[in-house]
């Protein structure tokens, strides 16, 4: 029942029209509101399906949302402000994920892959520009050529 | 009784699918050619019997009937005629439903135009293509038949997701499908030529146009999923890097990359493993792709608990088919190689720079879907990766392959010399970074991503045009003899010239539209009028209108310049009864250069509104740019080396065709 109510939550939040920052939200600071908009597109709202609390319309959002700004005001870096949403919420609300020993084969994938895509391709490329070497001759040919040069009517 | 005669089609089609799968795999075996013969009439039946089937599902749906269980669930008397025909794919059994009947069209579509085709490999591709079919059928029949009934009908159904009540929506998830499951064409094909042990030129020829056509069809698809969000979710995102976004973009991408390398197949005879490899990569990220959308086993583990059967079955089949085709592979695969030598300068290697770099994005895209499944279960950290995550990893692969496209689309195949490849370009090279500075210095702050994605579009569509004023030698030869080898250019040259173009104008758009959107929040009072980038907006009133099956909230609103009315726009917010669901409708003056995109809020106590205006550079040219590459893919399918039955007419025409690139 408690699962068919999540799943029910989930549903009706997705994807609401997203109307987002209300005017009365907005800090008369240009400077910090736009600190407080480039935060905001970092931050998850929790309850969404995928959406950052910029861009959603739930009264989570709008309460971090106030929370960011108010924080801001208080003279916290932007990196303080994430701290502590982190503190308060978990790794979750952090729509990149930092870079720590748990999530760090997510950051490396594009590099790694990279390099090893990069090599065997390397690798392959630098063996299609030589041309083959002619194949040896195997033990039977061997043999026949031994048998053609021995044989005294040719020579 | 439709729906009876629908589930009895279904069923039936299953049987032919198996007939289709077993039959001619053992005639191909034994060489037996009256049991390969059965492939082609089978995959027909089958897809009648489909065709059928997926009628009689739209049948009750377009009737309202609502004894049957996925209309009462999704459908409503009041809805629109057009959302009722497409409700009959806006749900999970009725959109399983559609897929099964493409990949059903696609088999008929080989087996009625197929004839150039040796008898073998057409039998084992319909073969391969009809297992895919049972799979998909048992598991429509087993878990999701979508013709149910209910004992006691209702009075009226439960309506459909009014986000979906769009036409851009509804027409959104056939262009997919079509994408999906053209690729399983190109899969089928790969698995055909691991059974036969054999790949060359001609198979790469037949490949080809079915993956061009998945492609083409993907990127409409794409293209129209993204307009969508654009105008309906209220403030002008276009992409947001969600999971079953992306599921459609890695297939994209492999499919890109599969039509690359098949022409490295086609030209030079090499790749050939690596092509095949491709082909199952393209089909195995649209199957993962469907079920990511259709399981929502990437919103959270735990939906994939709420119906373990589903998600086993689903499980099962992406076990069977890419496990299998992926051992299939790693067993035969060898058998494949080829021993043409070409230079490190030279067209084939910009090709596998290409194929690398769009695979190994793909794959980026793809640990970063499946990360928070993957963080769950291992360490059960819950954690987000969202388009912040994206952004910086992705783009970066993009940002490589436009430096290297004109340049390795120039150069010549098997021995190239750089300098003498570039030197067409350097003109190009030029004008690029001259429109970036021009970018550059009219963003009002010089946003440097702008400039840069100026300048990178910019060099795809001038080093697209270097590139045919150098095929026609423009300015060597004469302007008559120019013109006449412009005429006689084949159409896959037309079309790789104008998809890259596309491509091009997709990058100046995106850099435009994220650079420079300026946006403005504010309640404003009926009457009353505010200024916003040079426009007066005067909001005249807001007004109840009831639509269909909505009731609305539409505010007028005046944009005026200069004292000359240039636009009267009408935002509205939208309320759906029945599902008990808001929508928005945003206002939207489009341009050329610019859109001007206002949306309506909610009313405040004072009487006030809330409107939200942005100004959206260039945002047209985004789709635009999706329209070009997808016309730059016809042009590319009605080449006639494709039309012709692929080189089995040739000997008897005479060798008057020109090479196409």
């Amino acid at each position: 029942m408690i699962r068919a109510l999540v799943v029910l939550v989930t549903l009706v939040t997705l994807a609401l029209p997203a109307l987002a920052v209300q005017p009365d939200e907005v800090l008369d600071d240009p400077v910090l509101e736009q600190r407080a908009r480039d935060l905001s597109k970092e931050i998850r709202c929790l309850v969404c399906r995928n959406e950052s609390i910029d861009e959603s319309n739930a009264q989570l959002a709008k309460d971090l949302r106030i929370l960011v700004r108010d924080r801001l005001v208080e003279g916290d870096s932007n990196a303080e402000v994430l701290d502590y949403l982190v503190a308060r919420y978990g790794e979750y609300v952090l729509l990149r994920p930092r870079f720590t020993a748990g999530n760090a084969a997510l950051w490396l994938a594009a590099p790694v892959l990279l390099l090893f895509g990069g090599l065997t391709a390397a690798l392959f490329l630098r063996r299609r520009s030589r041309p083959a070497e002619p194949a040896g001759l195997s033990a039977a040919e061997q043999k026949r050529l031994r048998e053609v040069l021995d044989d005294d009517r040719i020579a | 009784m439709t729906a009876e005669l629908g589930h009895l089609a279904v069923i039936l089609a299953l049987m032919v699918a198996i007939v289709q799968t077993a039959v001619p795999l053992i005639g191909a075996q034994r060489g037996w050619s009256n049991w390969m013969a059965v492939a082609a009439p089978a995959s027909i039946v089958q897809a009648v019997l489909i065709c059928v089937a997926f009628g009689a599902l739209m049948w009750a749906f377009v009737t309202s009937d609502f004894s049957v269980w996925l209309v009462a669930t999704n459908s409503h008397s009041a809805k629109p005629m057009l959302y009722k025909i497409s409700g009959t794919w806006g749900n999970h059994e009725g959109s399983l439903l559609l897929w099964i009947l493409i990949l059903a069209l696609f088999g008929a579509a080989v087996a009625l135009w197929g004839k150039g085709l040796p008898l073998r490999l057409k039998s084992l591709v319909l073969s391969v293509q009809g297992s895919i079919g049972v799979a998909f059928l048992l598991f429509l029949v087993l878990t999701s038949n979508p013709f149910t009934r209910i004992e006691t009908p209702p009075f009226d159904g439960n309506d459909l997701n009014p986000l979906l009540q769009d036409p851009g929506l509804a027409f959104h998830p056939p262009f997919l499908y079509l994408g999906y499951v053209g690729l399983s064409m190109a899969f089928s094909f790969a698995i055909a030529a691991l059974i036969e042990g054999k790949v060359d030129p001609a198979w790469a020829r037949w490949v080809r146009p079915w993956t061009l056509a998945a492609w083409v069809f993907l990127t409409i698809g794409i293209g129209l999923g993204s307009w969508w969000a654009y105008y309906e979710l209220g403030w002008g995102g276009w992409w947001f890097w969600d999971p079953v976004e992306n599921a459609s973009f890695m297939p994209w991408l492999i499919s890109i990359a599969l039509l690359h390398s098949a022409i490295v197949v086609e030209k030079r005879n090499t790749l050939k493993s690596w092509t095949i490899l491709l082909a199952i990569l393209g089909f195995s990220f649209s199957l993962i792709g469907t079920f990511i959308v259709r399981s929502g086993v990437i919103t959270s583990v735990h939906a994939f608990a709420n119906d373990p059967t589903r998600g086993i079955f689903i499980l099962l089949i992406l076990g069977v088919f890419i496990g299998g085709a992926l051992t299939l592979y790693a067993a035969r695969s060898h058998a494949l190689r080829s021993d043409s030598v070409f230079a490190l300068a030279s067209r084939e290697s910009g090709l596998v720079l290409n194929n690398l770099l769009l695979v190994v994005s793909t794959l980026v895209v793809f640990v970063g879907t499946l990360w928070p499944l993957i963080a769950e279960m291992v360490t059960g950290a819950k954690v987000s990766v969202g388009p912040p995550f994206f952004n910086v990893t992705f783009t970066p692969f993009m940002v490589a392959l436009a430096m290297v496209l004109p340049i390795g689309a120039m150069l010549p195949w098997k021995r190239a010399q750089l300098g003498r490849a570039m030197q067409p370009l350097w003109g190009a090279m030029a004008l690029s970074v001259a429109f970036g500075a021009f970018v550059w210095s009219v963003m009002t702050g010089g946003s440097i991503v702008a400039a840069i994605g100026g300048v990178l579009g910019a060099w795809i569509i001038f080093g697209t045009v270097a590139d045919l004023a150098h095929r026609v030698k423009l300015g060597k030869a004469g302007g008559g003899e120019s013109l006449r080898r412009l005429s006689r250019l084949p159409r896959a040259d037309w079309g790789k010239a104008i998809a890259h173009a596309g491509l091009g104008v997709l990058f100046v758009a995106i850099a435009a539209l994220e650079s420079g959107t300026v946006e403005d929040i504010r309640v404003v009072q009926p009457g009353s009028s505010y200024q916003f980038e040079g426009y007066d907006i005067r909001l005249d009133a807001v007004t109840q209108v009831a639509g269909p099956n909505y009731t609305a909230d539409r505010a007028q609103l005046t944009l005026t310049r200069a004292g000359e009315t240039r636009a009267v726009l009408m935002p509205e917010k939208r309320f759906y009864p029945v599902q008990r669901f808001p929508t928005t409708e945003a206002g939207i003056d489009r341009g050329w250069t610019r859109d001007l995109y206002l949306v309506i809020g909610d009313r405040q106590p004072d009487g006030g509104w809330v409107v939200r205006s942005f100004r959206k550079p260039m945002a047209n040219w985004i789709w635009a740019g999706c329209i070009i590459m997808a016309i730059g893919g016809l042009f590319s399918l009605s080449d006639r080396r494709f039309r012709l039955a692929a080189g089995a007419r040739k000997a008897r025409r005479g060798a008057t065709q020109v090479p196409a690139e």
